[in-house]
């Protein structure tokens, strides 16, 4: 199993403050990593550090390496454009824009410089296909996005995600705005996913972890406690401290 | 404790506060509702075709505003052409570019101020800035606006920037568009009604500004096409009101310009009001 992305000894602050502190993780490909913790773990930071979605915040700090193929992803060489190409994000409320259903996908492609109508209308119909929303939206494709329901519209927000053809995608809390229906259906349709992506999602729902990842990593207080596969870290744990967090000691 | 005294007393209080209001709400209504009416019943009779359709002529005896009517359009899109540009520019660096943020405090401070100050002072400032380079004209009219309506754009758009989610700028960025992308597909589209209050106000404020104009844009009413108008000293409405009513002793003219004035105002405030009300219908969507 080859690792997609390997970070070493990074460290992140905000500020003064010290968000993370000496993570080190490999994360395979084509699987299904899941970061677990309590709220202000860190988790959520540690996801957005993989594609760089922090340097949108002026005030982080960060040492450390992380590799994506092998190459560091602060070296000045990488075009951080580029990177987010590759490595796609879902965030934990739907973001559609407020354009057409097909605007919103043919959002990341026309970035990346395809103007074509017809290889437009093709990556629109397999990345809907995908993420398994197409039958609800193929006959209101013009019409404007944000008219979908909250389930809809984070599935539209992968479906956009998958347009730029992404190698891993990031998940921030994906389903923790929606209902429990939108929420297996997204579950189901991550499972299908990780055949061609690796990716990385952030939950705060253990069972979740459970029932979707292959990996799961346990962050506490910034510090990533344990990482391993799902079923050891779950059913026995090394560290005392996930253990008390899985059996609901805290947290 | 149900002391009859005690809630008879409050009784006269409340009553005499209601009759305050009442009074003070009457008053204010009575005052504009007059002004409008007094300059409408003044102005319209002597509104006439041959008025807004014809140059002032002394061989004739015939007073004709086409002329301002125009002079006020030139300036109206002038100044429009230079301050939008310029504002929506200013109000995007501040808010999706600009990293220094006790800088931008200071500049939004800065353009705070600006707004507040009267406007014969720009008048100054425009003439010895402006006229004494290209002479007293329309574009230096127009340009001494541009500085008048510069914090208003850029604070109309500046806020409507702000109502635009970040959840939308994250979005874009996560697909790999670069930051003038985002701007331009994302964030521009969310701030359309900002610009457009902020344009409409402007008009208003361009409409009704005289002060400054007297400095900087002449009294002429000679007739002229737009080149030719920016060039050539020209009075806008406001401007031959003051010139009818104050020199020339004018009072019909003044009054039918009055009450053009008002009319147009009256248009302009619920063109913003429309407006406004359909970017918050679409949002709601």
């Amino acid at each position: 199993m080859s690792n997609i992305i390997s970070v070493k000894d990074m460290c992140l602050w905000y500020g003064e403050h010290q968000a993370l502190t000496n993570v080190n993780i490999d994360i395979p490909g084509n699987s299904i990593t899941a970061f677990i913790g309590p709220s202000g773990c860190g988790k959520s930071t540690f996801l957005k550090t993989l594609n760089r979605m922090n340097d949108l915040i002026p005030s982080v700090k960060i040492t450390g390496d992380v590799k994506y193929n092998e190459v560091d992803i602060f070296s000045k060489d990488i075009d951080v454009n580029q990177l987010r190409k590759e490595i796609g994000m879902v965030f934990q409320k739907p973001n559609p824009f407020p354009m057409s259903i097909y605007d919103n996908i043919a959002y990341g492609p026309r970035t990346h410089g395809i103007t074509k109508k017809v290889q437009l209308d093709e990556i629109v119909e397999n990345a809907l296909k995908d993420a398994s929303i197409w039958d609800e939206v193929k006959d209101r494709l013009k019409k404007n996005a944000l008219g979908l329901s909250g389930g809809q519209q984070q599935r539209l927000c992968i479906a956009r995600a998958l347009a730029v053809q992404p190698k891993v995608l990031l998940m921030d809390e994906p389903t923790s705005a929606l209902d429990p229906i939108s929420t297996s259906r997204i579950e189901e349709l991550v499972m299908e996913l990780k055949e061609k992506y690796t990716i990385v999602m952030v939950t705060h729902n253990m069972q979740q972890a459970v029932r979707v990842s292959d990996y799961t990593a346990f962050f506490l207080l910034g510090e990533l406690v344990e990482f391993g596969k799902t079923d050891e870290v779950f059913s026995e744990p090394n560290d005392k401290r996930t253990e008390d967090y899985i059996t609901g000691r805290f947290g | 404790m149900l002391n009859k005294s005690v809630s008879k007393k409050r009784k006269y209080y409340e009553l005499a506060v209601k009759t305050m209001m009442s009074i003070s709400a009457i008053v204010t209504t009575s005052l504009v509702v007059f002004l409008f009416l007094y300059v409408i019943v003044k102005g319209i009779p002597n509104i006439s075709w041959e008025l807004i359709s014809t140059k002032p002529s002394y061989l004739s005896e015939r007073i004709g505003i086409l002329p301002d009517i125009l002079n006020t359009v030139y300036i109206v899109i002038a100044t429009l052409l230079i301050v939008l540009p310029l504002g929506v520019g200013a109000a995007i660096y501040l808010t999706e570019y600009a990293t220094n943020k006790s800088m931008v405090m200071v500049i939004e401070y800065a353009a705070e101020t600006l707004s507040g100050i009267p406007s014969i002072i720009y008048g100054l400032v425009g003439m010895l800035l402006f006229s004494n380079s290209m002479g007293t004209c329309i574009m230096a009219g127009a340009l001494t606006l541009v500085i008048m309506n510069l914090p208003t754009i850029m604070r109309t758009t500046q806020e409507s920037l702000k109502t635009v989610p970040q959840s939308y700028r994250e979005g874009a960025f996560g697909l790999g568009a670069g930051k003038w992308r985002v701007v331009r597909t994302v964030v521009l589209p969310g701030c359309v009604d900002g610009v457009i209050t902020g344009c409409i106000l402007s008009v208003g404020r361009i409409l009704g500004e005289s002060a400054a104009l007297l400095f900087t844009a002449g009294f002429a009413h000679a007739l002229n096409g737009f080149a030719e108008g920016l060039t050539s000293p020209g009075a806008t409405l406001t401007v031959a009101l003051y010139v009818y009513a104050k020199e020339q002793g004018e009072f019909g003219v003044a009054f039918a310009i009055a009450a053009i004035l008002m009319l147009l105002t009256l248009l302009i405030n619920y063109a913003a009001s429309c407006v406004q009300r359909y970017y918050e219908k679409r949002r709601s969507v």
